[in-house]
Parts: structure tokens; sequence; C-alpha cells
């Protein structure tokens, strides 16, 4: 049961929580979890097609998981997972 | 109205200098109810360009858990544009991730920098005033 680490601008979706404790093997499937269990996240975190949104950036402890496996990545119960906005402009 | 640490509007300074001809850019920590900038977090522009910017997620992470760590939070973001006024541009409103935040500006285009602050939020753009303290 992997910890995620939510960004205040998506808190509000999740009933307030900074940290939860999401369920699933891999990032992609705790990204549908985290969607289907709060639905004001649906969307936010994810492309129709199930591809991660080029908006946010999601870690793997320390690590960016664009570098990993992507959505395949696999997870244990002790790890952290962090979603952070992408932030850029010009 | 933001309130910045003088230490933290030094180190936002100093990084925008350093990173000419290139856009630069961090991330601002404090306390967001008091709308004040304790610590100021310099990042890599991955963009490697003087027109755009994108924060470097990795130092965007050790960022976060930092101020976490301070009981701070993420509160804002800065970059510099080189040439331009310290006006938000459409890419910087398009892609603004959190109403909540604040966006900092500094403009390197005079002999002295020029800071300005925004909230921006749905497409909308409404400057702050900034006071060092």
């Amino acid at each position: 049961m992997p910890d995620v680490r939510l960004p205040t601008v998506l808190r509000s979706h999740a009933g307030g929580a900074s940290v939860v404790e999401a369920e699933g093997e891999t990032v992609g499937d705790v990204l549908a979890w985290l969607e289907s269990t709060f639905p004001g996240l649906a969307g936010q975190l994810r492309n129709t097609d199930g591809t991660a949104h080029r908006f946010v950036n999601v870690y793997v402890n320390d690590d960016d998981a664009r570098y990993l496996d992507g959505l395949d990545t696999k997870l244990t119960g002790t790890d952290e997972i962090s979603i952070l906005p992408a932030v850029a402009g010009g | 109205m933001l309130t910045m640490a003088r230490d933290a509007y030094l180190v936002l300074v100093g990084h925008c200098y350093d990173g000419l001809p290139l856009e630069a850019c961090g991330l601002l920590a404090g306390d967001p109810d008091a709308a004040r900038v304790d610590v100021c977090y310099p990042t890599g522009n991955e963009a490697a360009s003087a027109r755009v910017y994108t924060v470097s997620p990795r130092d965007h992470l050790r960022a976060d858990r930092d101020a976490e760590d301070r009981g701070l939070s993420i509160i804002g973001v800065f970059h510099s544009h080189t040439h331009t006024d310290p006006y938000p541009s459409p890419t910087d409103i398009a892609q603004a991730p959190d109403p909540t935040w604040h966006y900092v500006i500094v403009s390197l285009r005079e002999g002295a920098p020029t800071m300005r602050s925004y909230r921006i939020s749905e497409g909308r753009v409404e400057e702050e005033g900034v006071v060092l303290a």
C-alpha cells in the first residue's frame, strides 16, 4: 500500500489530505486508483488514453517515474509516490 | 501583498543573474496563510532557454521535501525575463499550475533588477505588492 503525497493544488480533491494511502502494484495502477477513489482528480493525473498528464510529475521515492518504467514501474509497500505539478512558463 | 525575507530575495536575484544569458527559475517557500517567502530554492531550468523555463522536476522534489522538513510549503515560483518587462507571458498564464501560488518575475532588462509578483487564476492576472522584510 504505497503512500502518495499530493501537491496543494490537488489536495482539495482528496478531502484535504496531503498524504493518501493508495492501492496498486504499479504507478499506473495508483494513478487509476486515485482517479476512481477521488472523482475530483479525474482528468488531473492522466489523459483519456491513460498516459500520465504532462502537467504533473510523478516520483517513486527520489526518482522521476519517467526515468524508471513510467506507468509500468512496479511498487512495493514501502515506496513513497510524490505527485508535483510540472512548473514551466516563458 | 507578498512579503519576502531579504535573504531569499538576494538568493533569487543572484540566481537570475547567474543564469544569464538563459532564463533562470526557482521555487519559493514560506507560510501560505501569511503570504510570506522565507526560503528561495534556485532550480535548474530544464528548457535551457532564453525564452522559456521548466523547473527541474528533481530540484522541485528536493525543494518540496526540504520545505516540508522546515515546516514550510512551496507557495510560488520565480523566473527571470532577460530582455522583456516583468509581466507574465501568455505561456506563464496558460501554464500557471496553482491558483494559490505567487508568481514572481524578475526583469534583467535594465541595469538594476525589477521584481514583480502576480496571482494567476483561470487566465486572470493580478499584480500584488512585494515587501522585503
